[in-house]
């Protein structure tokens, strides 16, 4: 059965052909958004189709963002709070994972279900009491209340899977280590490297939906110190609605580096969705 | 080694967690619940109790009636987008991409889903952007369309939305049903094959049934999501859920409420009320889930 039948060939073509009209469909306007911000205005409306050429080529876009936004700050701030939460979620997630799947204790099936409560609950629906115990906390307006928050959201999904990884880790070696008198804190930090795939999974999982919120910063962190990039794309976009130049490079400065950490993760995040799904 | 002694190091190990989950999501949703029973009078003071006074406000005054029924009904014709629209796409292109014969199937994948790794901000505008009577209508005419005012129009606005929302999230499910139809052992497929099943009669006969518990949790995903979505609609419509409240969401009813859009002051109790609403509403959809459908498919569930 060497040859195809012509049936299977042409299930195949329309096979490639449904999909490569679909991943067309799925790119086209991120990448029409990219070309676009690289021309000049008359451009942009005469030939929206076309890559900039050599007398269409204009940064003039990313001027005005540069000079009137405050992009380098949001950016900074991104970045605080999504690796802030991703290190709080590591550090308690891996320590209670641990916990979870090593020890037997009263209450361990209880506190595994209770931490678990939080993976089908939004924790939009708590906003007006995180909003007031974030004013009490006199956390507003700091990069601290969205890294406490996206670090309590993120955690049920974090330990339920991790400590299903952690119980996959052989005994034997936990049981030597303790024999060679090693303390449980240092046992737990010897599993680490052993998860570590797992670890990653849930980090890039957890990193997407922290960086692109915007529910949160609108709500309890709006200051201007305290903004985050896709809140700060958002208000820069309302104001410059008509500024296509500005409106255009400022939807291709917030897009890069989220399509660049995906090109460097999607292995991870796909693996993560894949697995986690079948849980 | 003292047998005996108190497991402090459990104690280490668990109190981070518990304390950050606790402090910032079980307590405010418990908080949040239990506000939804007060009301602040109107001359001013401290909460007074009034039992399920802001639900029936909500659902018979006059000001809130028409507001969260609308919210209710948007909400629902957008969840139902989804479930018809985004979820058999899902499929048809897992089911192409699970085909071993489809040379390319991870770059595909990659690209397929790069829309849901982008925040939702982004994509509206890019959609705002492309269905704009100014950019949009130049960018349609070069291809011979006259573009109506889609986002603009009452009859339009909703569908429109739902369907930039479709267009970006398809890569999750997309991804979930992947997952599934991989695992399906290929003697399976061969033995249907052999006995004279055509490809058709393999996707309903076979793979269907067997991908059964993630077509469940892809359908309660849905439901979670989709019940409590913002940012788009926030994003392209504003929080008035433009035009004429006909994109209007429970998560924007619910913004307005509690944090108060222009000539509508902020009204905290009031806000908690939408949010328990919302919250009866996925809790209705998970139990169902829970003991419905995850119960009957039960056997084909790896674990749970």
């Amino acid at each position: 059965m060497n040859r195809a039948p012509l049936s299977a060939v042409f299930q195949l073509a329309a096979a490639h052909l449904a999909l490569l009209i679909y991943t067309a469909l799925a790119l086209f306007p991120v990448g029409l958004i990219v070309m676009n911000s690289f021309k000049e205005r008359n451009a942009i409306f005469r030939t929206p189709f076309d890559f900039p050429t050599a007398e269409t080529f204009s940064t003039a876009g990313f001027e005005t963002v540069f000079g009137r936004g405050n992009f380098p700050n949001y950016f900074a701030n991104s970045i605080m709070v999504t690796v802030g939460a991703l290190l709080l979620i590591f550090i308690a997630g891996t320590m209670a994972a641990y916990a979870l799947s090593e020890y037997r204790f009263p209450g361990n099936t209880l506190l595994g279900l209770y931490l678990s409560i939080g993976i089908m609950v939004p924790i939009r629906l708590g906003t007006v009491s995180i909003l007031r115990l974030i004013v009490n906390l006199d956390l507003n307006d700091t990069l601290w209340a969205l890294i406490l928050v996206y670090t309590a959201s993120g955690l049920p999904l974090a330990v339920f899977v991790l400590s299903q990884f952690m119980r996959q880790v052989p005994r034997d070696l936990k049981d030597a280590a303790r024999v060679d008198g090693a303390s449980e804190y240092r046992i737990y930090w010897m599993t680490i490297p052993l998860i570590r795939p797992a670890i990653g999974t849930v980090m890039v999982f957890n990193m997407i939906p922290i960086w692109n919120d915007l529910w949160f910063p609108l709500i309890l962190a709006p200051g201007e110190a305290s903004k985050t990039v896709t809140l700060g794309a958002q208000q820069f976009l309302g104001q410059f609605a008509n500024d296509y130049n500005a409106v255009l490079a400022s939807l291709t400065l917030a897009a890069i580096p989220v399509i660049i950490l995906y090109i460097l993760f999607s292995r991870q995040l796909i693996r993560g969705l894949t697995s986690g799904a079948v849980k | 080694m003292s047998k005996k002694a108190f497991p402090w190091h459990i104690v280490v190990f668990l109190a981070p967690a518990v304390i950050i989950y606790t402090l910032f999501m079980i307590y405010p949703l418990l908080d949040s619940l239990r506000l939804s029973l007060y009301t602040v009078p109107e001359q001013g003071g401290a909460e007074v109790f009034i039992g399920l006074g802001n639900y029936q406000r909500l659902f018979t005054d006059p000001f809130w009636q028409p507001q969260i029924t609308r919210a209710l009904a948007n909400t629902f014709e957008f969840f139902v987008f989804h479930m018809l629209v985004q979820n058999p796409l899902a499929l048809l292109l897992a089911t192409l991409l699970a085909s071993r014969f489809v040379a390319g199937r991870a770059i595909y994948r990659t690209l397929i889903f790069t829309p849901s790794v982008l925040s939702v901000v982004l994509i509206g505008f890019i959609w705002q952007l492309i269905l704009s009577p100014v950019f949009g209508r130049a960018l349609f005419a070069q291809i011979g369309i006259r573009l109506p005012p889609l986002l603009g129009q009452v009859e339009t606005a909703l569908p429109v939305v739902s369907l930039i929302s479709v267009w970006q999230w398809v890569g999750v499910p997309m991804m979930l049903f992947l997952a599934a139809l991989i695992s399906i052992p290929d003697e399976l497929i061969e033995a249907a094959r052999v006995d004279g099943a055509t490809a058709l009669d393999v996707f309903w006969r076979v793979k269907l049934p067997l991908i059964m518990p993630t077509v469940g949790i892809v359908a309660v995903l849905t439901f979670v999501g989709n019940f409590n979505a913002f940012d788009l609609v926030y994003t392209t419509q504003g929080a008035l859920g433009a035009p004429d409240y006909s994109t209007d969401l429970l998560g924007t009813l619910f913004y307005r409420t509690f944090f108060g859009f222009q000539l509508q002051l902020p009204n905290q109790t009031m806000g908690t009320a939408v949010a328990g609403v919302m919250f009866l509403i996925i809790l209705a959809g998970v139990l169902i889930y829970l003991f419905t459908i995850q119960r009957r498919l039960v056997a084909n569930t790896v674990e749970m």
